[in-house]
């Protein structure tokens, strides 16, 4: 399968601090990609970069074939994202938010109906869909949020934690849709702090003090660090860690 | 472009959900159409005189009736010394010592120079001077009657004083068009930079910059509705002149929707610049003030840029809404013309080229 990213040397310093110090490494075409990290360790960053949202110090890459540095606009048109912050707007409803997003990549109205209509269906949020997003619980803002970064049908879709702070039950629906989104070649890049969010993933790259420190597919990691899940590799790698939280 | 609509549906729904902006956009010109100019007054009045009589003749008692029957001045105390005068002024409680001498009426009847004494307290300089002077034409005006033989109607001659375009000296006409220049000064400078700054603090314009959408639709989607909200708010601005203080303008209104169009464009171009540079409301607000304050104080809305100093005047180059003032006023009041003002519009045309120039250049989706 082709690579749909694919970096190179790619830096990033602010002043003398360097986030992400020469990280090179690709993802393949409806993968499930685990970017892993402490904090600090330069995940966002180099994510950012990825996106679209922060110029490389140094390094190449290419997102969904165009290049990182000088095409950042064509690749928006071809990739979703959901932050760790946010997603949607709070003091719009659901149904406005879907609206929102879908306009803005240009999806034609009869499709929006259309494909808005058999997602709340799907999400089982028909009668939600003139509630505040404010007034929805953590756990359905996120199933939302993931929902309307993949509406548009993009290449690739960037998770930033998404995760975070949601019950296990919701984290494991949650995971379903990944799955599911995967299957339909969407690629899928995620960054998480649950180690066992990780043993879902397809490949792993775990992140320390700026630098790729271990990548590859979970049985192998675990193989190769001799231990029995993915949380005691991370702990082994996390404990060189020289940066503070 | 196809995603504008859409992005200009949202900021209209954000706007009428939030609790507190609309009642503000409507409360904000209406408090300052309705009070502000009864209150922002510069005219003089009310002049407190304490009165020194040390004459007690009839003479003396005309004068002061005289001084009764100007409506500038109030008299509000008699004083028997000067000593008790001047506490009067210590205290605030008169602004002007009048003090007739005594023999006043003898000496004046005897052809004598006569003196009257007037001391002002000036802490509010205007007062002071102005009271002083009219005061002091009031006493003129009385000793020559006396001198011309008494109180027969004056002779032939003089002057007639008309007033061109506010002839009543109506301070409020005088206001009015620059208090409408306050409302879209503060609401359409303000308000688009604190809605952009919010997006940031609350980290939802990083979710817009990481979609495909230009920045010029960013900018464009931030600024229509306010553009739109300016000039309804000019529009019922305009109707409360009518209504309350009978105010139409004696120029054109296309003049006067051009000059605003143009101002409007101008602030939020400015408050634009002012969130790509702020990283939080706090920032934005007191940047927004500053420049606020020196706008409202240097651009002839409430003292007239001629009695500036030299150096001062040529600041207000660069103060834009001094145009738009020239614009108010010379449409409202004088009837002026687009081709009798236009230096007026090229210079807010040209602000409003640099400024949302500058507002989209240093908008940046990458960094």
């Amino acid at each position: 399968m082709a690579d749909v990213i694919c970096v190179n040397g790619l830096t990033k310093r602010f002043g003398d601090f360097v986030a992400v110090n020469n990280i090179t490494f690709s993802v393949k075409e409806g993968e499930i990609f685990g970017f892993l990290g402490a904090n600090g360790a330069g995940k966002t960053t180099a994510m950012r970069m990825l996106c679209g949202l922060s110029f490389p110090s140094e390094g190449t890459g290419t997102v969904a074939g165009f290049d990182i540095a000088k095409q950042s606009e064509k690749i928006k048109k071809h990739i979703g994202y959901m932050s760790q912050k946010f997603s949607l707007y709070e003091d719009l409803t659901v149904m406005e938010n879907i609206q929102l997003y879908a306009g803005i990549y240009g999806v034609e109205k009869e499709t929006m109906k259309r494909e808005s209509t058999a997602l709340l269906k799907k999400l089982d949020f028909e009668n939600k869909k003139d509630t505040l997003v404010s007034s929805l619980p953590l756990g359905w803002k996120q199933k939302l949020a993931f929902s309307a970064a993949i509406f548009h049908h993009p290449k690739i879709v960037f998770l930033d934690e998404p995760t975070g702070g949601v019950d296990p039950a919701t984290r494991r629906q949650f995971w379903e849709m990944i799955y599911e989104t995967a299957a339909n070649g969407i690629t899928i890049f995620v960054t998480t702090h649950y180690m066992d969010e990780a043993e879902y993933c397809n490949r792993v790259s775990i992140m320390v003090d700026g630098k790729i420190e271990a990548l590859n597919t979970p049985k192998n990691l675990k193989e190769q660090f001799h231990v029995d899940s993915m949380s005691k590799v991370f702990d082994q790698l996390a404990r060189r860690a020289k940066r503070g939280e | 472009m196809k995603a504008l609509p859409y992005l200009i549906h949202k900021e209209v729904l954000q706007f009428k959900r939030n609790p507190f902006l609309p009642r503000l956009v409507i409360m904000f010109p209406l408090m300052l159409m309705l009070f502000l100019p009864w209150a922002t007054t510069l005219e003089v009045k009310n002049i407190n005189v304490t009165l020194i009589d040390n004459d007690h003749s009839s003479a003396s008692r005309r004068l002061i009736n005289q001084l009764k029957a100007s409506s500038y001045f109030s008299l509000t105390n008699v004083a028997y010394s000067y000593e008790e005068a001047y506490k009067k002024v210590e205290a605030s409680k008169a602004d002007i010592i009048f003090s007739i001498p005594a023999n006043f009426e003898k000496d004046m009847v005897n052809g004598k120079d006569v003196t009257l004494q007037i001391n002002a307290n000036s802490v509010n300089g205007t007062k002071g001077s102005l009271g002083s002077s009219y005061l002091s034409q009031i006493v003129n005006e009385f000793l020559t009657e006396m001198r011309s033989g008494n109180v027969t109607p004056k002779a032939t001659g003089g002057f007639t004083i008309r007033y061109f375009y506010n002839p009543t000296l109506n301070y409020r006409h005088y206001m009015v068009p620059a208090l409408m220049i306050i409302v879209i000064l503060m609401l359409c400078g303000a308000l688009p930079a604190l809605n952009i700054v919010g997006e940031k603090e609350k980290g939802t314009i990083e979710q817009l910059n990481v979609t495909p959408i230009s920045r010029t639709e960013f900018i464009l989607a931030k600024l229509i509705p306010y553009w739109i909200m300016g000039l309804v708010l000019l529009t019922l601005c305009f109707f409360i002149a009518w209504l309350v203080y009978g105010l139409v303008p004696a120029g054109s209104y296309t003049s006067l929707y051009l000059g605003a169009l143009l101002f409007i464009f101008v602030m939020s171009g400015l408050g634009l610049i002012i969130s790509n540079y702020s990283s939080n409301m706090l920032q934005a607000m007191l940047l927004m003030f500053f420049i606020i304050l020196i706008c409202n104080l240097m651009s002839g809305i409430f003292t007239p840029i001629s009695s500036m100093p030299h150096w001062a005047q040529m600041m207000t180059y660069i103060i834009f809404p001094h145009y738009f003032v020239e614009i108010m006023r010379g449409v409202y009041l004088q009837g002026n013309t687009i081709p009798e003002l236009w230096t007026n519009y090229v210079a807010l045309f040209l602000f409003a080229v640099v400024f949302n120039g500058w507002a989209i250049m240093s908008y940046k989706k990458q960094v």
